[in-house]
């Protein structure tokens, strides 16, 4: 399979774009994972990705995983999936706790950043590092999935570059993890909201 | 005409020395985890109280729930 074969039928504005764009993404959970297949099919030239968790039984009802994977590095699991995909991506993956010290220079090259955690304080803790060090480059966070249904209570706010995708208001309830598609839908808006954003950017700077 | 801000787009009545603090209370926001822009700039949590809110302001707060 070579290059030109592989990115056929591609946008001929947007695509070149999103090839030369470099994505981070925080965490390779039910957001990150499934975010970083869609980036990588729709031809996103790279991506970084952290996480520090090994791939459970528990994630397979929502996460980009497969049975065969139960007990691998979730980055090293995820990269393997994503070339099985795209072979033609660059991937950075980092199988360690991100935190306000690692976090900017791991993210160093990325332009955008896709905010992938699970807990709340996690997401806190990405917001204030990003906005302290990188106050212009993109962030495009989660808040609000638990459950099923209600697909259009899920939106889109933003302000000065940080974008919340979510409800804002489902909370998780004890003991039952997020279901596959809201999970989905609300990864699939960041992917979706972050090729907008490049393709975007590019055209402000021409 | 009175003075107002935006707070996630509803239009607000402003007072003279209104704190982060005090628009959250205003707005019955009480999330255990926010994140509060104020004119686009980040407030962190330890400044609620001392940071005041001039009028015409633009507030983004979100809430922030685990879930991914």
């Amino acid at each position: 399979m070579n290059y030109q074969d592989y990115f056929c039928e591609r946008d001929p504005l947007a695509f070149p774009q999103w090839q030369k764009a470099v994505v981070g993404i925080a965490g390779a959970g039910g957001l990150g994972s499934n975010a970083a297949i869609l980036l990588a099919r729709a031809g996103i030239g790279k991506l970084i990705i952290a996480d520090f968790d090994i791939v459970s039984v528990s994630n397979l009802n929502r996460q980009a995983f497969n049975l065969d994977q139960i007990g691998e590095p979730k980055v090293e699991a995820l990269a393997a999936n994503i070339r099985r995909v795209n072979p033609f991506i660059q991937l950075e993956i980092h199988c360690c706790r991100l935190n306000p010290e690692n976090i900017p220079g791991i993210y160093a090259q990325a332009e955008v950043m896709i905010e992938a955690f699970d807990k709340a304080l996690q997401k806190q803790m990405l917001i204030e590092t990003w906005l302290s060090h990188y106050p212009g480059k993109p962030l495009i966070c989660a808040s609000g999935l638990a459950g099923f249904g209600r697909s259009d209570e899920i939106r889109i706010e933003h302000q000065n570059g940080l974008f919340i995708v979510g409800d804002q208001s489902s909370e998780l309830q004890e003991g039952i993890s997020p279901i596959a598609p809201r999970v989905m839908i609300v990864a699939a808006m960041q992917a979706n909201l972050c090729l907008e954003i490049i393709s975007k950017a590019q055209k402000d700077n021409t | 005409m009175s003075k107002t801000i935006e707070i996630n787009g509803n239009t607000v009545d402003w007072q003279e020395g209104m704190s982060v603090r005090d628009a959250m209370k205003l707005m019955n926001y009480t999330f255990p985890m926010l994140v509060i822009k104020l004119n686009g700039t980040l407030v962190s949590k330890s400044d609620y109280d001392s940071t005041t809110i001039p009028a015409g302001a633009e507030l983004m707060v979100v809430h922030l729930i685990s879930g991914g």
